[in-house]
């Protein structure tokens, strides 16, 4: 029987790591992270997981170190956090270039300065062209099912891509919920023995790992490393398929809700989607048709299936957790808005830049939003200004 | 001590094929470094002039297992190789008798500089390998601009002497002396002309438990704008002016000078061999080829002193 404990995500995402048991989890304290690097070295201190800890002096070693054991052939593990990511931001191009299914928790955390320790996008986001699968969490039961479904996708012979697990720092991070916890030999059985294509402790069979190349063979390799993402869309849909079957949870590339009739909707991802939810409800009761789209996968982004689920709304609202300075919008709104614009019919799209460093958005928030589009009053409309903020204290525009 | 024909009977581990310049002392120490060791060995290397030069694909080098990460992580490369080698082990993917020797490789800037901290950590954490420094005093690869490891007064591309400045102002980093008080098995320092020397310490740093450092003098003819054919010869010379002391340090406590030049050489043999010192024999410069000599002096002075005092107890 599974069991349902009283977990925060930090948790949650720690009782994943038990259950795969990787060969190597390289740890480094960030905040709201660090906690999962103290559950993984308790686990391995009572002996309860035979990892590896690797207790590195900084994220971009602590990304360095999983790059050498997965090119060793481990299974590895590590979790970053907001600044923490920014540092490994040279090496996850390289994790992702040299095809090693490392699987990393982020737990997101805004960027300095000035400094702040809560939740926001700008650390993935910063990442999302790094040629990681990304896949967001919005609360701990979400945080602890991606993580497995993560290995299985990443060490998938077709894929071979590493996989960021985002969850919201301290909103998700540090609140309890309850959490399924899955028998340890079923989620064993789920996520399989890892099979590396080659190991540099294979000491017969002597291997060159991270060449130079020239203008002559650049561009082939770097075509070649984008074709695990593409084949990682049918993987992502697969195992999200078979984890349902076996667990009775099912995921997709993103989750509808109430979308079928609505005439407006919000996209947004992670852990203000539960607020949302509520929002439409409370709207739904007075009789709104108005829906929610909540991004799982932004990496690869689920093009196709987005076209078919928008195409029939009268307006969406893009709400990203994240500044662009100088871009029309959030990347999630860039993104859903070239995706949208071959639709012969499509939505009008609206940007929206929310919680920045932590700073709540509220069912009145998205009541807002949608009165906002209904009216077709958006800032954007009457000022062209690319963004309009939420919950900011100052005019907007 | 090892002879000649003794070396030339192992199979080479760095084969021709690479492109690094004519007369470059890399392949020499490499050579020497890796005719050391009997078991399987796998190679972490920064980024630098001996990765660039041996990897270019689709051609390589190496008959061994060889990871290029980036600059400044050779070490934390090196760090998760081994905890995977210590987890398959203890798992039993990977049979227990199974022995393998794991050698980083930076140049002087991936190592003075950009990779300190990774391998300050690793060496923290007492993981079991080499560190092989090739110290060609600058960065040679990106063009000869200074690093730390650059000597006072030399020309680089980033301390051109010009008219209100001599160069580089500042000594070199003592690289060596901070390993050493990691308090490391065995942190070590030579130069290509003592190719015996070499090969003792190298194999002495695969056989210490735990962390080994070998910084090795790399004269680079391209970037000092010497002859291809004087690498060795440059070698030597340091090695006389004690402008690159031999010696090594067990577990940062009892020292030991290899090699004591019977005559103990001007710094100006070494400095006017090398056109980067051009410039220090004009007239206003003459106090840093007296700092030099100074400091060079003092820091010999201080070495042989250390020497008598074994802190090992």
């Amino acid at each position: 029987m599974p069991a349902i404990e009283v977990l925060n995500g930090n948790s949650a995402a720690a009782e994943a790591v038990r259950q795969v048991n990787p060969d190597v989890a390289a740890v480094y304290p960030m905040i709201p992270a660090s906690e999962i690097t103290e559950k993984i070295a308790s686990l391995a201190a009572d002996g309860q997981i035979d990892t590896e800890i690797l207790t590195v002096e900084s994220e971009h070693s602590a990304m360095s170190s999983c790059i050498g054991a997965s090119s060793a052939g481990g299974r590895v593990f590590t979790a970053a956090a907001a600044r923490g990511l920014a540092a490994e931001h040279e090496t996850l191009f390289i994790a992702s270039s040299l095809r090693l299914p490392i699987v990393s928790a982020v737990v997101n955390g805004a960027l300095s300065a000035p400094l702040n320790q809560n939740t926001d996008h700008s650390d993935s986001m910063a990442e999302r062209d790094c040629g990681w699968i990304q896949i967001y969490s919005e609360n701990p039961q979400e945080a602890y099912d991606n993580i497995i479904q993560a290995y299985k996708i990443a060490e998938h012979m077709e894929v071979r891509v590493p996989v960021m697990v985002a969850l919201d720092g301290f909103v998700t991070s540090h609140s309890a919920e309850n959490t399924i916890i899955e028998k340890g030999d079923e989620v064993a059985e789920f996520v399989g023995k890892f099979e590396p294509l080659y190991s540099l402790l294979d000491t017969d069979n002597p291997k060159t790992i991270g060449s130079g190349t020239g203008p002559d063979y650049y561009f082939e390799h770097k075509r070649n490393q984008l074709q695990g993402m593409i084949n990682s869309r049918k993987i992502i849909k697969e195992v999200g398929k078979e984890f349902g079957d076996r667990f009775g949870r099912y995921y997709g590339f993103f989750e509808s809700y109430k979308l079928d009739d609505a005439e407006f909707a919000l996209l947004l991802m992670s852990s203000s989607c539960g607020t949302a939810k509520e929002a439409i409800d409370r709207l739904r009761s007075r009789g709104e048709k108005v829906g929610l789209l909540k991004l799982r996968v932004f990496r690869p982004f689920p093009v196709q299936e987005l076209k078919e689920t928008l195409a029939g709304l009268k307006a969406l609202a893009v709400l990203d957790r994240v500044l662009t300075p100088g871009s029309v919008g959030g990347p999630v709104f860039n993104e859903i808005r070239c995706a949208l614009y071959d639709l012969e019919k499509r939505p009008r799209i609206f940007p929206y830049v929310y919680g920045l460093g932590g700073r709540d958005i509220r069912m009145e928030h998205f009541e807002e939003i949608f009165a906002d589009m209904r009216e077709g009053q958006t800032k954007t409309a009457e000022t062209g200004a690319a963004v309009r903020f939420i919950n900011l204290r100052e005019e907007d525009g | 001590m090892v002879s000649l024909q003794d070396l030339a009977r192992k199979e080479d581990l760095f084969v021709s094929g690479h492109d690094l310049c004519p007369g470059c002392s890399i392949p020499i120490i490499l050579k020497i470094v890796l005719r050391t060791v009997t078991s399987p060995v796998v190679v972490t290397n920064a980024s630098g002039c001996l990765q660039a030069g041996s990897s270019k694909f689709p051609g390589s080098a190496w008959k061994l297992n060889w990871l290029h990460n980036s600059a400044e992580n050779a070490a934390a490369a090196m760090s998760g190789i081994h905890a995977t080698y210590s987890s398959l082990k203890k798992r039993g993917k990977l049979p227990v008798e199974k022995e393998i020797k794991f050698l980083i490789i930076g140049g002087d800037g991936a190592t003075y500089d950009s990779g300190l901290r990774s391998i300050s950590g690793a060496v923290e954490r007492g993981e079991d390998f080499v560190y092989l420094c090739y110290d060609n005093q600058l960065y040679a690869h990106s063009g000869g601009q200074r690093s730390a490891a650059s000597p006072m007064g030399a020309a680089t591309g980033t301390t051109p002497p010009g008219s209100v400045l001599p160069g580089k102002l500042q000594a070199r980093k003592d690289i060596t002396g901070i390993f050493a008080a990691h308090k490391i098995p065995y942190a070590a320092q030579t130069v290509p002309w003592l190719w015996q020397d070499l090969h003792k310490k190298a194999e002495t740093a695969f056989e210490s438990p735990g962390p080994a450092y070998l910084n090795v003098l790399t004269p680079c003819p391209t970037r000092w704008s010497t002859q291809a054919n004087k690498a060795v010869e440059m070698s030597r010379l340091a090695a006389d002016t004690c402008v690159w002391p031999i010696y090594e340090v067990r577990y940062g406590r009892k020292v030991t000078v290899n090699y004591k030049p019977k005559k103990k050489l001007p710094v100006t043999a070494w400095l006017e061999s090398q056109t980067r010192f051009s410039h220090l024999s004009r007239s206003e410069n003459k106090w840093i080829v007296e700092k030099i000599q100074e400091e060079v002096d003092k820091d010999w002075e201080f070495l042989l002193a250390s020497e008598t005092k074994d802190r090992t107890n």
